[in-house]
């Protein structure tokens, strides 16, 4: 949790000189990871974080006397296992608890019901449509299969598309290898939810609306997209790859939510001898002759190091920190036109008990994971047709966590905490702004949960209403963009942040990138973190990062 | 028939799955829910609650009752006092481990015994002239097993002694009116005692705990999870990690206590005169230093799996389900060991064995291969060495 956050750095002594090997701009999950791995290396490292905690987007902060919420990210599947190996996080605490099922009720008393047991999952679904019973088995094959084949991609930079560099060259001639490699169907699924809706995927196999609504609603996740929508294929393969114990799509809670995790990360940094400042926001990034030497705090204090990684967005890393006037045209013009359109808010709520679904009493077991509002595509589509015309969702989507009932450590006994992630709520509202629509928005929230659990409102002690101005504001995620940067083709991979530029480096040597906003994306992953971190030190031994 | 334990009915009616296993004749819960991973998870993270009633209970008592164990035992039983427990072992005169076991000194001239396999006979026919008297509690005593980081916190309200008795201390204490007595002793390697009831009272204690954790993430556990729960604490299960010398049917199934990385048990055995069976063995091969084996825990290299399940085409599998099979350990080539109980370990995120290593290989660091088989093809994976047990909380230890 957070409570050991604004403890002062660990062994390592700051640096009387402020000079360092390496400086971190952000204290993110994607700065931790990065800077934990430089000081790994060996180098003398720095990470500055502008809060009095770590943590950025992954936080966990007592609202109220022993409730602890997740204030944004909530739950954890794409990091990269090789992250918890390379930096030994089981010893600094790194333990993800299991989320034991899914429920995903109806609007008709009906609910969807998905546990850890296959034999048991079919059956279920059996009960909605005996043909998707066994389509469930085949898509969920399917998919691993995508998976398998594209895993490898989230642990390794992407090629750079636009290098004459005979390195770059063969890195591409083993990409194509790769898809050559895949049998037909393999290639072809892929494709399709590169590029295609997950609904047109989705109905290839079921006819369940509860099923197919539940399904289709990791591809709506943090983009302005709805699950018809081209390019909500792309969102849902993306959630797909995550893992938990080697199971493709399958989600954990970390002890302590989200910013327990970065609480794990940020011990492991320090272990390797990494300085952690907080309360030091950078103003600038300093640099001579294209050359970056170091940063300023907003307080005027210098600190120097030849190497300065930003795990901020790309707008911040390269509209704000430095002067886009150094940088070339085509990089500042693409950073300028990416999208970040944020979509999702969080209300989080402080229970005096559990919730109860009408047509299981008593059956409290069903909240050992996600709580999945989402009864069907044409539900997640009215949703998103709000967004569209700048309001936000009248039923909103909700992806509901008591998370209490999991880590009973986040609340006091026989109270809860639960965590609603919302959509859509567009961070540019039409006809209102988010200072006056904030209540708002919690009352729908709310009022949507009272029509699946008559006297939910009952139960809630407290409310925190987190809008997407709020996520700017907090995390300096722009534009309230979960994923700094949405996921649409034409901004992942070679593109990430921008073509030319997918590989963690700046037209400014020395200074780097790390954050969400750099291949593979956003999520607590660490992947960012980790491959910049692999593209710095192949660049001061002056060898290839592969 | 089969019988069940004197919790049951309680028990029964939490168990969700309706799966259950057959273990010394009683019904015992495999898991209560879908996911005996969840109850492993309450174990590490909250508490759990395991009916290990069919364990065999055999209470020795009479003036006596410690000379006699002081023979019987191979750990020196004259060094555990009236409130403490000792996991202890019992060899024949060859020195291979005929069984192990909990004694818990619960009064002057008084103790409790519990093992996994009836005992009756082999203690009741050493016992010679000694004034001692042997009693078959197995079905007069009920035990719940109230394991994880919230056990002593928990436990303590309805016990209040529970707060204060160390790694293995003993009390006598009352839950719902009745008498039992709480041990901090366990087969989960985690904070957590046992409590002793007497059978008639079993279901009142059960109803008064279970009433009293309501609300802190408590959960019963079974069979499943126990077994991961063993694995990563480094305990050694009969039959599946070594079998009783009483059964074997030759050496090569047979151990020492000394094979199994008991030796701790013996540190001062120099300094006392205790003669017990199989002392004589042991000393020669302490002496000797003969013994075949080292028992150790083994953790898998995580990219070197991952590398052996890529390149054959597969997702590499972290199935936690312990595998309870010889698996071969090599070094160079040579088979140097044998691996008897693996599994995923959630908590480590890594793979794990509890393994038997040459001892000269037994070395904390000592890297060797595992075999398995992918894509039905035998492939060597490679692992360290390490010292059991894998999992090993500061809570455990804590005073
Ligand atoms: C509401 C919400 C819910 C989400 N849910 C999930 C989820 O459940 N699971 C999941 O995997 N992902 C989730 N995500 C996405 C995920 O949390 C983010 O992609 C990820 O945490 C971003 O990490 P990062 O390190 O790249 O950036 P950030 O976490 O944004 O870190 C950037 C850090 O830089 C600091 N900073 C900013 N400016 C400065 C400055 N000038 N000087 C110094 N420091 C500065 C910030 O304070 C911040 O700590 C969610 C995101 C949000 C917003």
């Amino acid at each position: 949790m957070t409570s050991d956050a604004t403890t002062p750095a660990g062994p390592a002594p700051a640096s009387a000189d402020r000079t360092y090997d390496a400086i971190v701009v952000g204290g993110g999950h994607n700065g931790l990871v990065n800077g934990a791995y430089l000081a790994k290396a060996g180098l003398r490292t720095l990470i500055l974080e502008r809060r009095p905690l770590v943590g950025g987007a992954a936080i966990t902060e007592e609202l109220r006397p022993g409730f602890w919420f997740t204030t944004f990210s909530y739950a954890l599947s794409l990091l990269r296992p090789q992250i918890v190996q390379d930096l030994d996080l089981v010893e600094h605490g790194f333990f993800p608890l299991l989320m034991s099922s899914t429920f995903a009720p109806g609007e008709d008393g009906e609910y969807l019901w998905l546990t850890k047991d296959h034999d048991q999952n079919v059956r279920e679904i059996a009960r909605h449509s005996r043909h998707d019973a066994d389509a469930y088995t085949q898509y969920s094959h399917d998919l691993d299969v995508v998976c398998r084949a594209l895993k490898p991609l989230l642990d390794e930079a992407p090629p750079d598309l636009f290098s004459d560099d005979p390195e770059e060259r063969l890195a591409l001639a083993r990409l194509a290898q790769r898809f050559r490699g895949m049998d037909r169907r393999t290639l072809h699924d892929t494709v399709r939810l590169l590029t295609g809706s997950a609904a047109d995927f989705l109905d290839d196999y079921f006819e369940s609306e509860l099923l197919k609504g539940y399904l289709a609603s990791t591809s709506i996740i943090g983009s302005k997209v709805g699950p018809r929508s081209q390019g909500s294929g792309l969102v849902l393969l993306y959630h797909s790859l995550g893992e938990h114990d080697g199971e493709f799509g399958s989600w954990a809670f970390h002890k302590g939510g989200n910013g327990g995790f970065t609480q794990v990360l940020a011990r492991a940094a320090r272990a390797f001898g990494a300085e952690i400042r907080l309360e030091a926001p950078v103003q600038a990034v300093l640099s001579r002759d294209g050359r970056v030497t170091g940063v300023a705090l907003d307080d005027g204090t210098e600190f120097r190091a030849p190497v300065v990684v930003s795990s901020l967005d790309p707008r911040r890393t390269f509209l704000e920190l430095v002067d886009p006037r150094e940088l070339p045209d085509d990089l500042v013009e693409n950073v300028r036109r990416l999208r970040f359109q944020g979509t999702s808010s969080k209300v989080n709520f402080a229970l005096d008990g559990l919730p109860e679904f009408p047509s299981l009493p008593g059956r409290d077991d069903v909240f050992r994971g996600f709580t999945n509002i989402g009864p069907g595509m044409d539900y997640l589509e009215h949703a998103f047709d709000d967004a569209k015309y700048g309001r936000f969702s009248a039923r909103p989507y909700i992806d509901g966590a008591i998370q209490s009932t999991i880590d009973p450590d986040m609340a006091p006994p026989g109270k809860h905490v639960m965590s609603c992630f919302i959509q859509y709520t567009p961070y540019e509202l039409r006809e209102s702004d988010w200072e006056t629509e904030r209540q708002n928005l919690g009352d729908t929230v709310q009022k949507t949960l009272e029509s699946f659990f008559p006297g939910f409102g009952d139960l809630v002690l407290q409310r925190e209403v987190v809008t997407p101005l709020d996520i700017e504001r907090t995390t300096g995620l722009s534009e309230g963009n979960i994923f700094a940067g949405e996921f649409l083709a034409p901004q992942m991979y070679f593109f990430r942040p921008a073509p030319g530029w997918s590989q963690y480096r700046t037209p400014l040597e020395g200074y780097y990138q790390c954050g969400s906003g750099t291949h593979p994306g956003g999520c607590v992953m660490g992947a960012p973190g980790m491959l910049a971190a692999r593209r710095i030190l192949a660049d001061r031994s002056g060898a290839g990062a592969r | 028939m089969i019988l069940t334990t004197p919790f049951h009915e309680r028990v029964a009616a939490l168990n969700r799955t309706g799966l259950w296993e057959h273990w010394s004749n009683h019904l015992a819960a495999r898991r209560y829910q879908l996911s005996d991973k969840a109850e492993y998870f309450a174990v590490r993270d909250s508490a759990g609650i395991f009916d290990t009633s069919p364990l065999f209970k055999y209470r020795i008592s009479g003036p006596d009752a410690e000379r006699f164990l002081a023979g019987m035992l191979a750990r020196d039983v004259r060094a555990c006092p009236v409130g403490q427990a000792q996991y202890t072992c019992w060899l024949d005169d060859r020195g291979f481990l005929v069984e192990d076991g909990v004694v818990l000194h619960t009064a002057p001239d008084e103790y409790l015994l519990a093992s996994a396999e009836p005992n009756l006979a082999w203690f009741a026919d050493r016992a010679g002239r000694l004034d001692v008297r042997l009693e078959d509690e197995s079905d007069a005593l009920g035990v719940l097993a109230f394991q994880g980081p919230r056990s002593r916190e928990l436990l303590a309200r309805l016990v209040p002694a529970v707060a204060d008795i160390p790694p293995f201390g003993v009390t006598a204490g009352e839950i719902a009116g009745a008498a039992v007595t709480v041990s901090r002793t366990g087969f989960t390697g985690d904070l957590g005692y046992e409590v002793w009831v007497p059978a008639d009272d079993a279901l009142p204690v059960w109803d008064a705990l279970w009433e009293s954790v309501r609300g802190y993430g408590v959960q019963p556990f079974g069979l499943d999870a126990l077994h991961m729960l063993r694995i990563e604490a480094g305990l050694l299960l009969l039959d599946v990690d070594f079998t009783s010398s009483r059964y074997a049917w030759n050496d090569a199934h047979r151990s020492t206590p000394v094979e199994l990385g008991w030796e701790w048990m013996f540190a001062d055995l120099a300094a006392e005169d205790r003669a017990f069976i199989g002392r004589r063995a042991l000393e020669r091969e302490l002496e000797e230093r003969t013994s075949r084996w080292t028992m150790r825990g083994l953790v898998v290299d995580w990219h070197d799996y991952e590398r052996v399940y890529d390149e054959a085409g597969l997702l590499p599998p972290r199935d936690h389900t312990p595998v309870l099979e010889d698996w071969m350990v090599y070094k160079d080539g040579d088979r140097v060991g044998y691996a008897t109980s693996f599994m995923y370990s959630p908590v480590l995120q890594r793979h794990i064995a509890i393994a038997r290593v040459r001892p000269d290989l037994a070395e904390p660091g000592t890297d060797v291969k595992l075999e398995f088989t992918v894509n039905h093809r035998y492939e060597q994976v490679a692992a360290h060495v390490a010292r059991l047990p894998l999992f090993n909380p500061e809570r455990r230890k804590a005073r």
